[in-house]
């Protein structure tokens, strides 16, 4: 049976763990001069994009060359995609390649669970509507273990906009399997009814947000304001933006990126020694190529690699 | 009197039912019987051995019903029949023909086709296909507004006389208060029942789903339970202003029913219909994203559920109906946000109510049957009765007999079944509806 990574709840600790064991061995080759290993030598990675990405896309591309694999790109705009073509038509056509996986970003809930039963190839989801983003939630991991070691009884507190946001729903489950203890705070608009149900805490405010030892702070997208969940940026910066007068000594500050200066998170916090954004960005491509791994070469030559 | 259901000629039925379980919450028959079925009609019934076929023509069937029910077949209010215009999805005949592998006598098909039924040609094209193909005797409600778009009456009291039984702009709410008022005010002249499907749009916005912890987890927009119920409340009280009749369809969550029952006391004819699926299923089902499970009202949470069932159970809400909406399978093989909403359910609807609410005992089998043939009596037509001298309107059932959904396909020309797969006590054996058998199990009838 073909495995997939369709939603971070699939896996257990200590799969996660292994992954990003394997990640961690696949930093190591990224600091190498030839940064390749023949793991997936002759075998085909489908990259399937419905949905515009800078560092998703370029780090699964990456992580797939330095496997060795070949890789193909397809993007929404210009291909059959565009010309009405359905996802089970291009998932089926793609098929006839034999991918040995398919990377999907979509803007639908559940598209990536829907190709997994229309093709032989391993899915990985890279993002399915306001779902689900696991590979994010494993970099966002492994980033945050390398800086503090293991998460147990971390308070992470997740700020912004979380309706809209598959990285939150991602994270939330991915810090609570891994010990830490997950607050969502924002606007009250912009917190789902019951989110309290995903075993996190919800604060409509920052007063307490001094018990935080990591802030991961989400984008604030513009296109809001338009559906009124926020009078307006000016409003929310003053309530939520991320700042040096909002954050005490020893908190860590996370952002998976594109980030808006100036609006959720102040330029001098996203440039300071507390930010992991930087690292985040770099673990994405050795997560991505551990997940690869995992799903196509498998656990038990874990030795023969690197 | 105008014509109001109608279906093909079929030639009336003779046939000896013996020893039968006959159970008819209305007439209160509820035991061992022999039922004698003459020319169409319940000739006799009797004392299980007592009736003979002496008296029908000598090719007429006397069929061993021992172990079976036999109940007045069942009546749906609202089902999507499809025609015209979207006849890849359904025709008249492959979803009447599903009516009859369900077990349903009379169904009555909703307005929104294309064109919508919105006017006296439209609607006189669909009663005359039904009278050539229509298993069932099929009813036809028209819209309330011209092309279901809220701003312009549709010429109601034409449609009345020309058989629509009442009135609804089903699949959306009649946004505007005052165009409301005016269509109830009209019915006076019309008459007819003016039906609702009740979304206040500004509260469903882009939602899919039940807003509640699933529509949380997975990121999809919801639909909070009082999009539903603020407009039940809003348009039972212009009810009551104008003294007008009123159905609520498909209601969903406990908002709803709270309100439907406050009106009722105070004196608005108002009524209400409840789905199979909304009285089985719940959001949690559609934590796989599985398109089947995307219907509007969506699926709610277990107290919603519960509600339905207490209100159905009190007559708050007086009927079952399936709201049967087939798509076709590449329509639905979209992510679940693209889908369109609705899932089948004609010939599901008993055995998931029987299995899910009757066998673990939350509502007694007289009561489902009941409020299964009730929806009919709301728009003004008879209701079907196991008596002597009735016309013949029978299911025949084995409800030891389990199936699973979809193993052998559908009659339906769809397969968008919220209940695919599931395995179900209760099989349809045979339907009788206005006199003629029109579904027999195992048996491909002459269509």
């Amino acid at each position: 049976m073909t495995s997939h990574l369709i939603s971070i709840e699939e896996i257990d600790r200590a799969a996660i763990e292994r992954i990003l064991l394997r990640a961690q061995s696949f930093a190591e080759v990224s600091g190498r001069e030839i940064k390749k290993v023949p793991a997936l030598r002759g075998r085909t990675v489908v990259n399937l994009f419905y949905e515009a990405s800078t560092r998703t896309s370029s780090s699964f591309e990456l992580a797939a060359t330095r496997l060795s694999a070949d890789v193909i790109n397809i993007r929404s705009s210009g291909s059959s995609i565009e010309k009405g073509e359905s996802l089970r038509d291009t998932v089926q056509t793609l098929t006839a390649y034999e991918p040995a996986a398919i990377v999907i970003r979509s803007p639908y809930a559940g598209a990536a669970a829907q190709v997994a039963q229309w093709t032989d190839a391993a899915v990985v989801n890279a993002g399915d509507g306001k779902h689900e983003h696991p590979t994010q939630a494993l970099l966002d991991v492994f980033a945050l273990q390398r800086r503090v070691g293991k998460l147990d009884g971390l308070n992470i507190w997740i700020v912004g906009d979380v309706m809209h946001s598959r990285v939150a729903r991602s994270d939330i489950s991915a810090f609570q399997t891994m010990g830490a203890k997950v607050t969502v705070a924002g606007p009250p608009t912009l917190l789902p009814r019951d989110i309290e149900a995903l075993g996190c805490s919800a604060s409509p405010t920052l007063d307490e947000l001094a018990e935080a030892d990591v802030i991961y702070v989400l984008r604030m997208q513009h296109e809001r304001m338009q559906e009124a969940f926020v009078p307006s940026l000016g409003e929310y910066a003053a309530r939520y933006q991320i700042n040096h007068e909002r954050l005490r000594p020893g908190q860590l500050v996370m952002h998976p990126g594109p980030v808006n200066r100036g609006v959720e998170i102040s330029a001098d916090v996203i440039d300071s020694e507390i930010a992991l954004i930087g690292e985040q960005v770099k673990a994405g491509v050795a997560v991505r190529m551990a997940v690869l791994y995992e799903l196509l070469v498998g656990t038990t030559t874990l030795a023969a690699v690197a | 009197m105008t014509q109001k259901l109608f279906r093909r000629p079929a030639p009336a039925a003779d046939l000896l039912i013996t020893n039968a379980h006959v159970l008819d919450p209305r007439t209160g028959i509820d035991g061992q019987h022999d039922v004698l079925v003459r020319e169409g009609k319940i000739a006799e019934v009797g004392a299980p051995g007592s009736l003979s076929a002496e008296s029908l023509p000598p090719t007429a069937p006397t069929m061993d019903a021992t172990g079976k029910h036999l109940f007045p077949a069942f009546v749906d209010p609202h089902v999507h029949l499809r025609s015209p215009g979207q006849e890849y999805k359904e025709n008249l005949e492959t979803g009447t023909a599903a009516a009859a592998a369900g077990g349903f006598c009379q169904v009555i098909a909703m307005p929104n086709t294309s064109p919508v039924i919105d006017a006296v040609t439209v609607l006189r094209s669909l009663t005359t296909v039904a009278s050539q193909q229509a298993q069932v005797p099929t009813g036809f409600l028209a819209s309330i507004t011209v092309g279901l778009l809220g701003s312009d009456l549709s010429p109601m009291a034409a449609l009345a006389d020309a058989g629509a039984l009442g009135f609804t702009d089903d699949g959306k709410p009649v946004t505007s208060a005052g165009m409301l008022r005016k269509a109830l005010q009209y019915q006076r002249l019309a008459g007819g029942v003016i039906a609702l499907h009740e979304e206040d749009p500004a509260l469903s916005g882009a939602g899919v789903m039940h807003e509640g912890a699933v529509s949380a987890r997975l990121g999809v927009t919801g639909i909070p339970s009082i999009s539903e119920s603020t407009m039940v409340a809003r348009d039972s009280a212009i009810a009551k202003f104008e003294d007008a009749r009123m159905h609520f369809q498909h209601l969903s969550c406990i908002e709803s029913v709270e309100a439907l029952a406050y009106w009722r006391e105070a004196g608005a004819r108002v009524s209400g219909e409840a789905t199979p699926h909304h009285l089985t299923l719940t959001h949690e089902d559609v934590r796989s994203l599985d398109t089947n499970f995307k219907m509007n009202p969506p699926l709610r949470s277990e107290s919603d559920r519960q509600a339905i069932i207490e209100g159905l159970r009190s007559g708050v809400i007086e009927c079952i109906a399936t709201d049967h909406a087939p798509h076709a399978r590449y329509e639905k093989e979209m992510p679940f946000e693209q889908a369109p909403m609705g899932t089948t359910g004609l010939e599901t609807a008993f055995a998931a109510v029987y299995s899910e609410l009757v066998k673990p005992g939350v509502l007694s089998l007289g009561l489902v049957i009941e409020r299964m043939t009730a929806g009919g009596a709301l728009y003004g037509l008879p209701v079907p009765k196991i008596e002597t001298d009735a016309e013949a309107n029978l299911v025949l059932v084995d409800l030891e007999a389990s199936w699973t959904v979809g193993e052998h396909g559908y009659v339906s020309r769809s397969q968008n079944c919220c209940f695919d797969g599931r395995t179900f006590a209760g099989l349809v054996e045979m339907t009788i509806a206005a006199g003629s058998v029109v579904y027999e199990h195992g048996k491909e009838l002459d269509r």
